[in-house]
Order: C-alpha cells, then sequence, then structure tokens
C-alpha cells in the first residue's frame, strides 16, 4: 500500500492541476487524508479507482461533518496615533499596541470518503471535500457515478447535513420526511418547539416556543391574528 | 395514473444502475406500498414497488421509520455513555456492535487490549455470529412460507447462545459488555465450560438443521436463480458481508484487516458461485460452521489475566485530537464508526457505518422483473435490522 505522499504524487501524475492537499492526522491512527478540489474530485476518483495499483473499488464510509463559523482571537500589532500631553503641550505621538482582535472564521461543511480495495485488500484512503460556505454555496461533486454505495449515503448527507450532491442521480431525503426544513445534523440545529405533536401546548413547549420567537421577531406571535397554533400538526418540522 | 411518481420516471443509464424495465403494455400497472408493517420487513421499513402484473418494473426502499438520529445523540453525551446505546443498533447482535466502537475509539486513542479480553471478544462475536446467521436463515425460511418450524429450530439454538450472554454480561440482549481498553467482565471457569459445552453440541444442531433444509426441494425452486447479485455491482455498491461473499468475492475483514486476534486462528472464507437467494442462504450455514471452528480453538487457547488494560482511564477520557475509523466484520457486513476527537470529552462527529442500510443499496437491482412474492425472499436473504438502518 502506497503512502499519502505517495498517491498524492500519483494523482498529480495523472490528473493535471488537481490540486490535492495532504490533511494530517495527530491521532495514533496515523489516518491522512487527502482534500481534494470539488473541480477535479470526479478526475481523481475516477484515477483512484480505475489505475491498477491503487485499484481502490470499494467506496466504504460517506460521512458529513459540520465546521461552524469560529471565533478567533489573535494579537496584534496595531501601530496608531495619540494626543498626549508632553512637557505642558499637546502632541500627536505614534504607539504601538499589542491588542487582542476577535475574528470570525467561515465555516463549511466538509464529506468525508473512505476508500479500500477489494482486489488488492489494502486500504483506507480517505478523500475530504469542502463546500464554500454552509448557506448557499453548499454543492460538492457526487462520486455515485463511480461507486454506487455512495447513493444512499450522500443522500444521507444531504438530509442531515444538507449538503447538495451535483450529478446524484436521486437526490432526495433518506431518513427525514419529504417536508422537513432543516438539517438536523448540524451543530447548530435547534429541533422545532412543536416537534412532538400535542393537541395543547402546555408550559414546557410554550416556554421553549417564547425564546424562540424573541430570537426571531420575524416570526408571528402566538396569539395574533395568522399565528399557527403552538401545536399546529403542519407546522411541524417546518417551524424553523 | 401514478400516485407516487414511480412508473414514469426514467432512470440515469449506466452499467452500475438499475436497468429500467418496460411493462409489456397489457393493462395498467399496480403501485403497492410493501410496509411499513408488512411482516416480512423485520420492522418499519416501506418499498414502494410499481407492478406489471405480478411483475416488479420499480422498486423504491423508503427509510426513515425508526430514525431517532443516533449519531446527534452520541455527540451529545460521552464516549463511554454511547457504548450502552451501541447495543441498540443492531440489536440482533449487541456484542459486534460494542466491538466495532470499543475497537475505534481504541484507534483514535492509542489503547492496547490484554490478551485475554481480546480471546473473550472473540469467543462472544463468534456466538454472536452464530446465533445471527442461524435466525436470519430461520427467518428467511419463515418468509418463505415454512411456518414456524424451521425458525423455532434456529431460536432454541439461539437462546442457548443468549443465557450464556445473559449469565456473563447479565442481559440476554443489551449486554454493554466492551470497554475501551478491555471487557466489563472476567469469564468465570464455570462460564467458560458451559460454553464449551454448547459450542460442542453446535455441530449437531447445524447438521439437523442442513438436512432439514438444504435439500428441499420447494425452497430449492424458490430461491436458486432469484435476485442474482453479480460481483462486480456487489463490490461497487459497497455491499459487504455473507451477501458480497455470495457473490464470490473474497472479502472477509477478519482476513483483511486481521483486527484483535483473528490472524492466529485457522478458518476458511466461504465463497458462492451465482449470488441468489440460495447462496446467501447457504454461506451462512457455512460460517456457522467457521465459526464453530474459531470457538473451538479460542476456548482451547484462552490465557488468564486481566480482562481491562490497567492503564486504561475509564473516568474523565478525553482522547487527543484527531480521528479513526475503525471496522469490524460485523455478522451483517462491515461495521464501522468514524470518529473525530477535538479533545473534548464527547466526539467531536461519531458516525456509524451501516451494513444493513448500504446492503439494500442494490434491493431494486435484484428484485427487477421478479414476481412481487420473491422481493420477499430477496429482502429476507439481505438479511438486514432497521434499529442499524435508520439509526
Amino acid at each position: 500500500m502506497k503512502t499519502v505522499e505517495e498517491i498524492k504524487a500519483a494523482i498529480e501524475a495523472a490528473v493535471p492541476n488537481a490540486g490535492v492537499e495532504i490533511v494530517a492526522n495527530p491521532s495514533v491512527s496515523g489516518q491522512h487524508s487527502l482534500r481534494l478540489r470539488p473541480s477535479h474530485a470526479l478526475a481523481v476518483a475516477r484515477f483512484l479507482r480505475d489505475d491498477e495499483e491503487l485499484k481502490l473499488d470499494f467506496l466504504s464510509n460517506v460521512t458529513g461533518v459540520d465546521w461552524p463559523d469560529k471565533q478567533v482571537a489573535e494579537k496584534v500589532k496595531v501601530t496608531r496615533t495619540v494626543t498626549k500631553t508632553v512637557d505642558g503641550v499637546e502632541q500627536a505621538v505614534e504607539e504601538t499596541v499589542e491588542e487582542t482582535q476577535k475574528r470570525v472564521e467561515p465555516g463549511h461543511l466538509e464529506v468525508v470518503y473512505h476508500l479500500y480495495s477489494a482486489a488488492k485488500k489494502h486500504g483506507p484512503v480517505i478523500l475530504r471535500m469542502r463546500t464554500v460556505n454552509r448557506t448557499d454555496q453548499v454543492e460538492l461533486p457526487s462520486l455515485t457515478p463511480l461507486w454506487r454505495s455512495a447513493e444512499f449515503q450522500e443522500r444521507e448527507v444531504f438530509d442531515l447535513y444538507g449538503v447538495v450532491f451535483t450529478g446524484h442521480p436521486d437526490l432526495r431525503r433518506l431518513l427525514m420526511w419529504d417536508a422537513f426544513k432543516d438539517h438536523p445534523m448540524r451543530r447548530d440545529y435547534r429541533e422545532p418547539d412543536d416537534f412532538e405533536y400535542e393537541p395543547t401546548a402546555h408550559d414546557e413547549v410554550l416556554k421553549r416556543a417564547q425564546t424562540h420567537w424573541a430570537e426571531n421577531p420575524s416570526w408571528p406571535v402566538a396569539g395574533t391574528a395568522g399565528a399557527a397554533p403552538a401545536g399546529g400538526r403542519e407546522k411541524s418540522g417546518a417551524g424553523q | 395514473m401514478s400516485v407516487t411518481g414511480l412508473v414514469r420516471e426514467k432512470k440515469p443509464v449506466g452499467w452500475n444502475r438499475p436497468p429500467h424495465i418496460e411493462p409489456d403494455g397489457e393493462g395498467e400497472l399496480l403501485e403497492v406500498a410493501m410496509g411499513p408493517h408488512h411482516p416480512s420487513t423485520h420492522g418499519v421499513f416501506r418499498m414502494d414497488v410499481a407492478l406489471d402484473a405480478e411483475r416488479v418494473i420499480r422498486l423504491k426502499p423508503v427509510f426513515g421509520y425508526l430514525h431517532r438520529n443516533h449519531e446527534k445523540i452520541a455527540e451529545g453525551i460521552s464516549y463511554l455513555a454511547s457504548m450502552p446505546y451501541t447495543d441498540r443498533l443492531d440489536y440482533i447482535c449487541p456484542i459486534t456492535n460494542n466491538w466495532a466502537y470499543a475497537l475505534a475509539v481504541e484507534k483514535l486513542a492509542g489503547q492496547e487490549v490484554p490478551e485475554r479480553a481480546e480471546y473473550l471478544r472473540v469467543i462472544l462475536g463468534e456466538l454472536t455470529r452464530i446465533q445471527n446467521h442461524a435466525s436470519s436463515i430461520g427467518f428467511l425460511i419463515q418468509e418463505m412460507g415454512a411456518s414456524g418450524t424451521p425458525l423455532m429450530y434456529a431460536f432454541r439454538e439461539r437462546e442457548k447462545i443468549l443465557d450464556l450472554f445473559e449469565e456473563l454480561t447479565g442481559a440476554r440482549m443489551m449486554v454493554n459488555y466492551m470497554r475501551f481498553g478491555g471487557c466489563r467482565v472476567d469469564a468465570s471457569p464455570a462460564w467458560l465450560d458451559r460454553t464449551r459445552k454448547v459450542v460442542a453440541g453446535l455441530p449437531e444442531f447445524v447438521d439437523e438443521f442442513e438436512r432439514l433444509l438444504t435439500g428441499n426441494e420447494i425452497l430449492m425452486a424458490r430461491t436458486q436463480g432469484v435476485g442474482v447479485l453479480k460481483a462486480a455491482l456487489a463490490v461497487n455498491a459497497g455491499v459487504t458481508g455473507p451477501m458480497l461473499r455470495a457473490s464470490g468475492v473474497d472479502y472477509d475483514i477478519r482476513k483483511v484487516d486481521g483486527y484483535g486476534i483473528y490472524n492466529r486462528f485457522k478458518f476458511r472464507v466461504p465463497l458462492g458461485d451465482h449470488g441468489d437467494v440460495y447462496d446467501r442462504f447457504m454461506i451462512r450455514f457455512l460460517e456457522i460452521r467457521e465459526s464453530i471452528a474459531i470457538l473451538e480453538q479460542a476456548l482451547k487457547d484462552i490465557p488468564g489475566g486481566p480482562v481491562m488494560d490497567p492503564k486504561a482511564k475509564i473516568r474523565g477520557f478525553r482522547p487527543k485530537p484527531g480521528e479513526a475509523y475503525g471496522r469490524i466484520e460485523a455478522p451483517k457486513g462491515e461495521l464501522g464508526f468514524y470518529l473525530i476527537s477535538d479533545g473534548g470529552p464527547n466526539p467531536y462527529r461519531y458516525r456509524v457505518r451501516p451494513p444493513s442500510l448500504i446492503n439494500l443499496t442494490v434491493l431494486e437491482d435484484m428484485c427487477l422483473g421478479h414476481d412481487i412474492a420473491d422481493v420477499v425472499l430477496i429482502f429476507g436473504s439481505v438479511d438486514i435490522v432497521l434499529g442499524e438502518v435508520d439509526r
């Protein structure tokens, strides 16, 4: 079995501008992975499947990972002009101060593929792909045309994480029902207030609902015209 | 008129896609929802089937009736707290679920397992495989119409094995037995003796069970040539376990990875020729015999010593940041756990690779063109548990 570096070199020889990066795994498992550029992912995957030496014909596991926006605190040196009174005279003095700045690192969704070879009995080779962000640019190429085993698993990632796989032959929700709106495996997911339907909303549900209304002023408020009853069936799952 | 839109849909063409079957043009198509409470579905599972007379034209599996987002729950609790919940994935074989999870965490944290614990894992894992295969054969025959008798033969043997589980772990099915770095309790010499006695009685059961079934004319007529799965498609579709080997692909993770101490035992990997329902059924018989051989070796060689790594940390267990994918050959196929740690007490990402779900990818391919009565058999030969499919 080739090492990750050798596989990277082989890919770069076969697919020009593949832009494969090695993602090191600090854990003792030593399973390092390769990050693919979505634009070249299909070509690289096809090479990995058909290459005589690698022959990774068995795609075992497909899964999503959510990396939400992260606040990073950084120490930055800032130079600014300060007015100071020196010897009784006001002067503009340049001063360098160290400041902690908070920066938001934009989040993304990641899809991880674990490849093995049933013919050569080696593996795993781990591939990863990232979406641009978590909201509107969530498309990634589907690997289902190459490995059929991705069919249900990519549907599951679409369902639970919201990654849209272009080129998937049958991209529908797998586990949640079709009318469901959100993606439950995302880390910022909050389950709807009326998730468990009850004919009359009891205190706990109403209390939770009030905190949600406070966070989302655009939602209709209970008791006003046009508001759905707190236990409304048709609101189920679509509450967010 | 099509209700679910199954009939009109055109499918993309490719060698690994289900073929597009045209109805013969006589009469109307019938759409049947098999399930979610069909007795053959082993739980709550639906197949939307379009039929031309009795012939299956389309088949769409519908999942999610038992979905409880096991993965999300596991990401909110500590590593060890998920261990009892893995019992509920494939509730026919809880031991192997425990094992796969423990293996993945041990890979992530770099933990050692004492030798006696490895032997106990193999013994319990192979007992699990035997009872799973026996009862899955029983279920398959039951669905074929042989009501009761074969299933009761299998369940009689399964009870003996579950009694052993109960004596050792305290529970027949929800065993919660493994820990990261070993097993929860040690087996007494008396338990090992009883296990030896049960294992000694197993070959007789297999002979009897096989005499009852394999040569049966009705069984052959119903299962041979039905639901054929080609080797190339099986590998491409990620099918694993007895189903893959029935299609003639020599891929057993016990041999390939040699996880635990499996490379110490002598056993063969049975392979099928045709990849039909009959082969899948026969492979399970042959695997029971190989499991008995492993059990005899393991029960002979089991050493003394601790069953838990004394350095293993139970409380405040926080693996270093990183990720690991651990997999084992569970009775139903490759059961894998993918874990990402961010250094906290809970896994950042916890993923179960469910063999039952992925083996169903090719259900439509196997059923197309067959009668609806055969769908029940083909589905039964896949051997799934809905607790694992929907998670």
